[in-house]
């Protein structure tokens, strides 16, 4: 139903790609229970047929795309951007609905800016969910090896849809089965397995990894109630604002011209207030919420690592056992050599992949704390203007206040 | 017949509402700075008789210049003093009427009884402008302070014991400054005897704060908590705007009631404001008596005037019950938004403390220093929200309700006289018959009864008079009164938000630069 064009608009995330590949999604259209992104791509790599074409993909897609990255051996040792959460307008339909099936004791005026508030929430969910997925293409078209993934290539290119909802069955029952494996993943991270740590670098990146991921979850869920209670405030100015407007018009005194000015200033603070809501949201929630998933890769990153470890360490045992008994020492040795080069070449790019995971971490949250504090500057002095004009006596700071004015 | 002054002229249509003033502009330098000089001492005794009819279509000299612009409380005052006069009706207190110097209103900008930093504001400042209108030397003040809170007892028979603080320089009172203890069955005792001496002859007394039964057993059971401190606090609050509002009524204040509710060391206990008690339960029960015989009754009413106002008062009190219900809903998410900033404050602070780069995790640090500050703002906020613009709204709901009152008891005063109407034409009609069936004897009862029963109804006319007139200057009064309290709290509480816009800019001015200082 809702279509619009987007630009690429990854506030979250600081992409640093060069050009020679670039993804974004130029438009979105919301069916009843789906979303479908347009796909564009512009590049002049020779791995595809045009320089600039276009598909149309739906959430599914993404998720097969994500999995198939997680998959693959060759990107073990990378962290894999996080899959674009599931797009849920469910609760915004559902405000939607029970506005319409109405309140009689609000007013027309009421329900009109109500009504406009849940509209603009759905779009605001709409939009974010965009920016999600953009973002994780964004992400894979800017990292030097996932970009050149076939997968990938096929994503972006084939024209056809990729069937994989039938699949996506198999693969929920394939993710349940891998989350139990991950539970073995948690407790070789956190140490329990007694597999012995040997780099610092990685030692303190796992301490610093399970600390840091559990806290910025529970800064999320904190910001996405702080966010909540502001749009809540937000919209109890409405009825407010009504009921002054009411008073306003009835009274036959000075009070009129007071209640109705009371009126109008509430319905603009409201505005503001939920501006800065929304903000809020953008800019501190939205954050915190991508990178407590980016920090969940890395994670899984760190299992994948501590499993070759665990592989190698095993390996070392095997040869030595067959050294000892004297049997099978070549396929043992082949085995153990292997073990060793995966968990050094896991070693190494996880590495990298950490460090840059760090840059990009702090080069974010310096954008949107920025960011955050300029919008709520400027919405507290423009609330600041709003207050003072209809009330003229407010000037400076109070106490100061006119006593002819009251 | 007691001298009295005419109310306002009616039939001219020009009410003793107050339009607008100026326009639109100048939103709150209306009333007071039109005020010219004040008058100059009054003349009680010198006031003509006149023909007074409920329509005041008669003749009208000196009339009170109740003007748009003119808050001539003066006069009223003066009105006050004559109508204690003693031909009136044993409903006021048997002592002489106190010999009041009439007064021009005036008041001194009221000092802030502020117990403690979270006390709720004090909404009755007088402005300055009122004492640059002073009289030639009288001086109306008197400003009433509730305050320290106390415990008495222990387990259900423990109650709360106020600070009652009196500032004034009114001459009726023995010292300038004093103060007593009292508890809240005593304002409600205050409340009821005040009630019944003024309230049928259409004054519109100030209702007492209500009670709160589950209020009071948590801080009767001792439960220290924050839940307790706040229901006191709103206690105290409610019971200063009270007795304020009271001391205000010029009537009222002359009471001898009220006086010694201000001024003795020593206080009979009021037993009949419980809930439960006997007298409770009478009371509800004829509440609702009451209610039933308003409706039956249909009264003839000759001026439109008082409907007009009836009608008035019912939409202002559907509307404040609305406002009302929206502005508690603020304050109750308001209160939200603080707890949940101050949690987020905590989160982001843990989070600052793990994030291993040094720039990010101060900066990190700070955010949550900053978003801890916000939330005292959104405490404070939710603080003025209540205290200015919700306890406003509901006291003035229940003010409304006592208005109500008044112009039902205006209606029973009436079906009393048409009662006294009816019975006269019966016993007229008895004596024709007696004159008829010639008994001398009987005749005389008859005649008797005949003067005895036209006395009735000159004094049922009179009364219904006196109350029609009385109600007129106590809602012009009232309605004065209440612009000026909205006004007065408008401006408190658009300062209050004013305060925490300044607040946020100068606390994200300050995060700024730690933002951009992460590198």
């Amino acid at each position: 139903r809702n279509t619009h064009a987007l630009h690429p608009s990854c506030a979250s995330v600081d992409l640093q790609g060069d050009s020679s590949l670039q993804v974004e999604i130029s438009d979105a259209v919301s069916e009843r229970d789906k979303v479908k992104f347009t796909v564009q791509t512009k590049s002049c790599l020779p791995d595809f047929a045009q320089t600039e074409f276009s598909v149309v993909r739906q959430h599914e897609e993404f998720i097969w795309l994500h999995d198939a990255y997680v998959e693959n051996e060759e990107y073990a040792g990378l962290i894999i951007p996080p899959a674009p959460p599931r797009p849920d307008f469910e609760a915004s339909r559902e405000k939607l609905q029970k506005l319409g099936e109405g309140d009689s004791s609000v007013t027309r005026e009421e329900f009109a800016k109500m009504k406009q508030e849940l509209e603009a929430e759905y779009l605001a969910i709409f939009k974010k969910t965009v920016a999600m997925h953009e973002v994780f293409l964004q992400r894979l078209a800017a990292h030097p090896t996932l970009r050149r993934d076939h997968n990938f290539f096929v994503f972006l290119e084939y024209g056809q849809d990729l069937s994989v909802r039938g699949k996506n069955r198999k693969e929920l029952l394939g993710g349940f089965l891998r989350n139990i494996v991950k539970s073995a993943d948690e407790a070789l991270i956190t140490g329990m397995s007694g597999l012995k740590e040997v780099d610092d670098f990685f030692e303190h990146e796992r301490t610093f990894l399970l600390e840091y991921h559990t806290r910025i979850r529970d800064a999320c869920l904190r910001a996405d109630r702080v966010m909540r209670a502001h749009k809540c405030l937000a919209d109890d100015y409405i009825p407010i604002s009504a009921a002054l407007s009411s008073l306003g018009t009835q009274e036959v005194n000075q009070l009129r011209t007071s209640f109705l000015k009371l009126a109008e200033l509430f319905e603009r603070l409201r505005k503001l207030e939920g501006r800065v809501a929304s903000d809020e949201d953008l800019k501190l929630s939205d954050m915190l919420r991508y990178y407590m998933r980016d920090s969940q890769a890395a994670k899984d990153l760190l299992y994948r690592r501590l499993r070759a470890l665990a592989d190698y360490e095993n390996a070392n045992k095997a040869l030595d056992k067959a050294r000892t008994r004297n049997r099978e020492v070549r396929p043992a040795e082949s085995h153990q050599q292997l073990c060793c080069q995966r968990f050094e070449r896991l070693s190494d790019s996880a590495k990298q992949e950490l460090m840059d995971f760090k840059s990009r971490r702090v080069s974010s949250f310096r954008k949107n704390l920025i960011e955050l504090a300029e919008l709520e500057l400027k919405h507290a002095k423009v609330s600041l203007l709003s207050l003072l004009p209809p009330f003229p006596q407010l000037k400076g700071p109070p106490g100061t206040l006119s006593a002819k004015a009251v | 017949m007691a001298a009295e002054r005419e109310p306002p002229p009616l039939g001219d249509g020009k009410p003793t509402d107050f339009e607008d003033l100026e326009d639109g502009e100048d939103l709150f330098t209306s009333t007071v700075s039109t005020l010219e000089s004040s008058p100059s001492s009054p003349e009680p005794a010198s006031l003509p008789a006149e023909d007074i009819s409920a329509n005041s279509n008669g003749p009208k000299p000196t009339e009170v210049v109740l003007d748009d612009d003119r808050e001539d409380l003066f006069a009223e005052a003066t009105e006050e003093v004559s109508l204690d006069s003693p031909e009136r009706e044993p409903i006021l207190s048997s002592e002489p009427s106190p010999a009041v110097t009439p007064v021009t209103p005036t008041t001194l900008i009221a000092p802030r009884i502020e117990s403690k930093s979270m006390s709720a504001p004090v909404i009755f400042d007088r402005s300055r402008e009122e004492i640059e209108e002073a009289a030639n030397g009288d001086i109306f003040d008197i400003e009433i302070g509730v305050s320290d809170p106390e415990k008495v007892g222990d387990g259900m028979n423990a109650y709360m014991a106020y600070r009652v603080t009196t500032k004034t320089s009114l001459s009726m009172f023995s010292k300038s400054e004093f103060s007593v203890k009292r508890r809240f069955s005593d304002f409600l005792g205050l409340h009821s005897k005040l009630a019944s001496k003024y309230l049928h002859v259409g004054y519109i007394v100030p209702p007492a704060p209500e009670k709160s039964i589950v209020g009071m057993t948590k801080v009767k059971v001792g439960k220290e908590d924050s839940s307790s401190t706040e229901f006191v606090e709103k206690r105290r609050a409610a019971l200063e705007r009270y007795l304020q509002r009271t001391v205000k009524h010029p009537t009222l204040l002359q009471d001898p009631d009220l006086r010694q509710f201000l001024e003795s060391s020593e206080l009979p206990r009021a037993v009949n404001t419980q809930a439960l008690s006997g007298a409770g339960i009478l009371r509800m029960v004829n509440k609702a008596a009451d209610a039933v015989n308003k409706m039956t009754i249909k009264m003839n009413e000759s001026d439109a005037w008082f409907e007009e106002k009836q009608q008035q008062f019912e939409n202002l009190d559907q509307q404040l019950r609305k406002l009302h219900v929206s502005v508690e809903a603020l304050v109750c998410h308001r209160k939200e938004l603080s707890a949940n900033t101050a949690a987020f404050a905590k989160s982001a602070a843990m989070l600052g403390n793990s994030e291993d780069h040094t720039a990010l995790s101060r900066a990190l640090s700070q955010l949550a220093e900053v978003e801890e500050k916000i939330d005292q703002l959104h405490q404070e906020q939710a603080f003025a929200d209540f205290y200015m613009f919700s306890e406003l709204l509901s006291d003035y709901i229940r003010l409304i309700a006592a208005v109500k009152g008044v112009f039902d008891h205006r209606m029973k005063c009436w079906q009393k006289w048409e009662d006294a109407q009816i019975t006269l034409l019966k016993k007229r009609e008895a004596e024709a018959k007696m004159m008829v069936a010639n008994k001398p004897d009987k005749l005389q009862q008859a005649k008797n009864e005949i003067r005895e029963w036209e006395a009735k109804v000159q004094q049922g006319e009179r009364d219904f008079e006196q109350i029609s007139k009385t109600i007129r200057k106590e809602v012009g009064r009232f309605e004065k009164e209440r612009v000026k309290d909205f006004k007065t709290v408008i401006i408190k509480y658009l300062e209050s938000l004013v305060q925490t816009q300044q607040q946020l800019i100068k606390y994200w001015e300050a995060f700024l630069p730690e933002a951009k200082a992460i590198a």
